[in-house]
């Protein structure tokens, strides 16, 4: 049947998108969230088993599926899980059960709404990483930001509304430049000549996109239209602004998608669209772009020193790795492409992580400034245990998950440019003094009043963190699978 | 041709059952069914081209898949108009027949200025369309705003008729064979003599003015804003998408071997509505204001028509006035049972009337464009022919900025529904269950034509 019938990107797809419109029918709050719970973890099934049918040779047309759509225009629904897609998808699938266990005690207003929403973004995220078609690409875009902007208004803190519409406003804007992009490449890719014979004057395909015929100078402008978007969704170093003060003000788990798999979306669309599109555009525009990485990273990594507010503070460390990321992936060197995908898994497993930790520091104690807590530790000596684990991680000691991939990301950089290398280890430096500060100030020392009452983590919380430090020290002592896994598409993305 | 004797010979009947007829409720239900009988006949021309009358028109009128399907989506919106505010037209004054009878003429009016080939029809199509329309903004006679708007729409709207008129005198003094018909203007494609070119200029005047794209758009928030609304309903979706399609007609039979050489005129047009259109939204307080300067947003986008005028183009128009109709009479229609048509009047729909809320969302998520509805493809398939044509990519990238601009002032309506509380229990929205029902009926179509639009544009092709 599979295959045949309906193929994984589908299910992909279509489970969580089905599974999203239930929940607004369903009135009882536990109900959904066990509902809820229950379709996450049926995808991320789903999306475990379609790790197994990656050999496209061996499997051909399980993880790949096209209808014609809008047919006169040459637009197909055309979805495609490669090896980075499938990665990314099992990522989603990963957190989302994630999300859902350690927020599973949380009483949560209009619960069906919410666990709604949550799972049509996921729909929405899973199908840009399995578009194969522009069209289809922008759909599913803005498909996960329509119903994010409904998640972060409704639920969180006060000022959340106005924040809201900042991110809103910054992501439209970015994706409606990208339209244009989409729309100037569409009108200059060849025929497209369909199976049955007939033809569209245009296409859409991604293979189309390839074959575009743009001089150097039309790569070079179409490039910044295309990034315009990715940059805001990242975000990268001017674009960022919108993003400490979404995190901060949107409920928890929302923050969890945004930070640990939206921001995916904006890498993603690096490896996808932007270097295999426009070739000459990122070569002639791809330094600028490392120079704003970079110096976002600086910039993000100091703020994040002073920060007292410890969800400003775990916002900003996210700028400053995807600015690294971003930053290895146009290196277009296969070690820092390698390092960047990599570092995209692990860098959702463990901020989410991060998120659920502080969260939880905040719900128990009900502050979440740095300086008015402290020892922490003894009251919940488990959540210490695996905030030392997820706080390793996020500096990239070694034999945690993080450490290969900014090792890899390092060494690109390293040989593209020292002055960015260098710049890197000064981040990472930066990164140890945050988060160990942090630790220090929040669990060690003298216990406060607001901690003297509080218990420590309960068994669904337990779960959820244990599997994330499951997957630190699994993907930090043995990454080879994952890099294997890769390889080929990698390859293919690579600078010979 | 079905269309236009159908509608006069309807508004006419109307007109006189209105003087033996008592009944109240007898209009809306004799409206309805004129407007399916229209639909139907209008429907069988563009299927078999089965005509009902056949009459002298001496090429005067000429029919074609395009303009049918086009006026298949007028009467469709009518019909959903009468559908959903067909009880608010009942409550604009006494005369209950005449208000029918008088929609009926405007639309026969637009049946005129789709499908004409001669500038005295077009004059003539024009006239039958505005004339009625200054009479029902002022029908609620004694609100003195509508009574203003009224004279404004009427002292302005005749004024551009008068340039217009002009426009067509110098056209046919300058045009080498003295015609009148626009499809044998023979106009060379070289200089143009000075003649020419100001019976162009004026009629680009008058056809701007109707359809309300700046700097000729200064009637339209007060007019909007003072007319009954569920007049302001039709005049924003079926008035505006005729005479843009008018525009096209005219200007694109008579004038477009010299495409090139009006196009940048065109380009600067739609900046200045885009700019003029969204910027002042943004500080509108009124949602109905508001919708009165989005809909000269919404002109900025349908003059790409204009500017690319090519296959797309033309597919795109019907597109674009279906999907921008439908989400303009959801929002007018709601705001016609709102007694507070400010922002705070919509405030926490979400929580005390969902489905109506759901609807309305869906309208403004079509008019910002956000994919999977109509608006989105619509936006798509202008931006898509300007593209085509291979110039002024600049004005593809100011289009879209200005539509990220227009998130602003929709989404405050979208907040306001979900995101504030409500002042009691929204007493002031006054909606029947079956109101919220066809309101969603209108929400599944605008989707439907986002998922897919060649259910409407297939037909253009048959």
């Amino acid at each position: 049947m599979l295959g045949t019938y309906i193929t994984f990107p589908e299910l992909l797809i279509w489970i969580p998108l089905l599974a999203g419109i239930l929940c607004f029918f369903i009135k009882e709050e536990r109900a959904v969230k066990a509902f809820a719970l229950i379709a996450s973890v049926l995808i991320l099934a789903v999306s475990a088993i379609a790790l197994f049918y990656a050999d496209e040779s061996k499997y051909p047309g399980y993880n790949q599926v096209s209808y014609y759509w809008l047919k006169y225009l040459g637009n197909a629904y055309h979805l495609r899980l490669d090896s980075i897609g499938l990665l990314l998808s099992f990522l989603t699938a990963l957190s989302y059960p994630l999300i859902f266990l350690s927020s599973y005690k949380q009483p949560r207003e209009n619960a069906g709404k919410f666990f709604g929403l949550m799972l049509l973004t996921q729909a929405g995220i899973l199908g840009v990483f399995s578009a194969y078609d522009a069209l289809m690409f922008y759909f599913f875009w803005e498909l996960a930001l329509v119903p994010a902007y409904f998640l972060c208004s409704m639920w969180g803190g006060e000022r959340r509304v106005p924040v809201t519409f900042k991110f809103f406003v910054y992501t439209f804007t970015g994706s409606l430049l990208m339209l244009t992009g989409i729309i100037y490449v569409y009108m200059h890719t060849p025929e497209r000549i369909f199976s049955d014979g007939t033809s569209a004057m245009h296409s859409f395909s991604y293979s189309a996109f390839q074959a575009a015929s743009l001089s150097a100078k039309e790569q070079g402008w179409l490039f910044w239209l295309f990034f315009a978007a990715f940059a805001v969704k990242m975000p990268i170093f001017p674009f960022h602004t919108w993003q400490p003060d979404t995190y901060d003000q949107s409920a928890t788990p929302v923050t969890m998608v945004l930070s640990g798999i939206m921001v995916k979306m904006g890498l993603f669309g690096l490896l996808r669209w932007l270097l295999p599109v426009f070739p000459e555009g990122v070569a002639h525009y791809g330094n600028v772009v490392m120079w704003l990485a970079v110096i976002g990273m600086v910039y993000a990594s100091l703020i994040a020193m002073v920060q007292d507010n410890l969800k400003m503070m775990v916002a900003y460390s996210s700028i400053a790795h995807v600015g690294l990321m971003a930053a290895a992936i146009l290196t277009q060197e296969s070690s820092g492409l390698q390092g960047a995908v990599l570092q995209m898994f692990n860098h959702g497993i463990n901020i989410i992580g991060l998120w659920i930790v502080v969260d939880l520091i905040e719900r128990k104690t009900g502050v979440k400034r740095i300086s008015e807590l402290g020892g922490v530790s003894h009251k919940a000596p488990a959540l210490t245990i695996f905030v030392v684990i997820i706080g390793m991680a996020n500096i990239a000691l070694p034999i945690t998950n993080a450490f290969v991939g900014e090792f890899l990301m390092f060494s690109s950089l390293f040989s593209y440019r020292i002055l960015f290398a260098v710049l890197t280890l000064v981040c990472i430096v930066l990164a140890a003094a945050y988060i160990l500060s942090m630790i220090r100030k929040v669990f060690y020392g003298e216990m406060v009043s607001s901690v003297k009452s509080i218990t420590d983590i309960s068994l669904m919380e337990k779960i959820a963190l244990s599997v994330i430090v499951l997957f630190i020290f699994v993907l930090g002592i043995y990454p080879q699978p994952v890099l294997q896994f890769t390889e080929s598409a990698i390859q293919a993305l690579a600078l010979k | 041709m079905n269309a236009i004797v159908f509608t006069a010979l309807w508004g006419v009947i109307m007109m006189i059952a209105g003087a033996f007829v008592r009944s109240t409720t007898a209009p809306r239900y004799m409206g309805m069914l004129g407007i399916i009988l229209v639909f139907v006949v209008n429907a069988m021309e563009l299927t078999s081209g089965f005509s009902l009358f056949t009459l002298p028109t001496m090429d005067m009128v000429r029919s074609s898949t395009f303009n049918l399907t086009f006026l298949a989506v007028v009467f469709g919106i009518t019909f959903l108009i009468f559908l959903l505010n067909g009880r608010d037209i009942e409550k604009i004054g006494k005369h209950k027949f005449e208000y029918f009878a008088i929609l009926f003429f405007i639309l026969c009016g637009v049946s005129l200025v789709s499908t004409f080939n001669n500038l005295l029809l077009l004059f003539l199509g024009i006239e039958i369309m505005t004339i009625p329309l200054y009479i029902l903004t002022g029908s609620d006679k004694r609100n003195l705003v509508a009574n203003e708007a009224a004279l404004k729409y009427f002292l302005l709207g005749s004024f551009s008729t008068g340039l217009m008129l002009m426009g067509i005198a110098f056209l046919y003094g300058s045009n080498p064979v003295a015609s009148f018909y626009i499809n044998n203007m023979q106009f060379g494609v070289g200089a143009l003599p000075v003649l020419t070119v100001i019976g162009m200029l004026l009629l680009l005047s008058s056809m701007s003015f109707k359809v309300s794209v700046a700097p000729f758009h200064f009637w339209t928030p007060d007019v909007y804003d003072g007319a009954p609304t569920v007049v302001t309903s039709f005049m924003s979706s079926v008035i505006k998408i005729a005479g843009f399609f008018a525009f096209l007609r005219l200007f694109e039979n008579a004038f477009g071997v010299m495409h090139a050489q009006w196009q940048m005129l065109i380009a600067l047009l739609i900046v200045a509505t885009l700019l003029v259109g969204n910027i002042t939204a943004i500080f509108q307080q009124s949602v109905k204001r508001m919708m009165a300067y989005s809909s000269i947003a919404q002109a900025g986008f349908m003059l790409f028509a204009l500017f690319a005028m090519n296959d797309m183009a033309r597919e795109g128009l019907v597109l674009y006035s279906a999907a921008y109709s439908l989400a303009s009479i959801g929002v007018f229609g709601v705001l016609a049972r709102m007694d507070d048509i400010t922002y705070g009047g919509f405030n926490g729909m979400g929580k005390t009337h969902p489905l109506l809320a759901l609807g309305t969302t869906v309208c403004l998520l079509s008019l910002t464009g956000i994919p999977l509805t109509a608006g989105f493809l619509a936006k798509f398939y202008m931006l898509a022919s300007a593209v085509q044509t291979g110039v002024y990519f600049w004005l593809v990238v100011v289009a879209v900025l200005f539509a990220a601009v227009s998130a602003y002032y929709y989404f405050r309506v979208i907040r306001a529904i979900y995101f504030k509380s409500p002042e009691g229990n929204n007493e002031g929205i006054k909606v029947s269950r079956s109101f919220e029902w066809i309101l969603l009926l209108i929400a599944c179509l605008i989707i439907a034509l986002g998922i897919n639009p060649e259910w409407l544009l297939g037909w253009m092709f048959i």
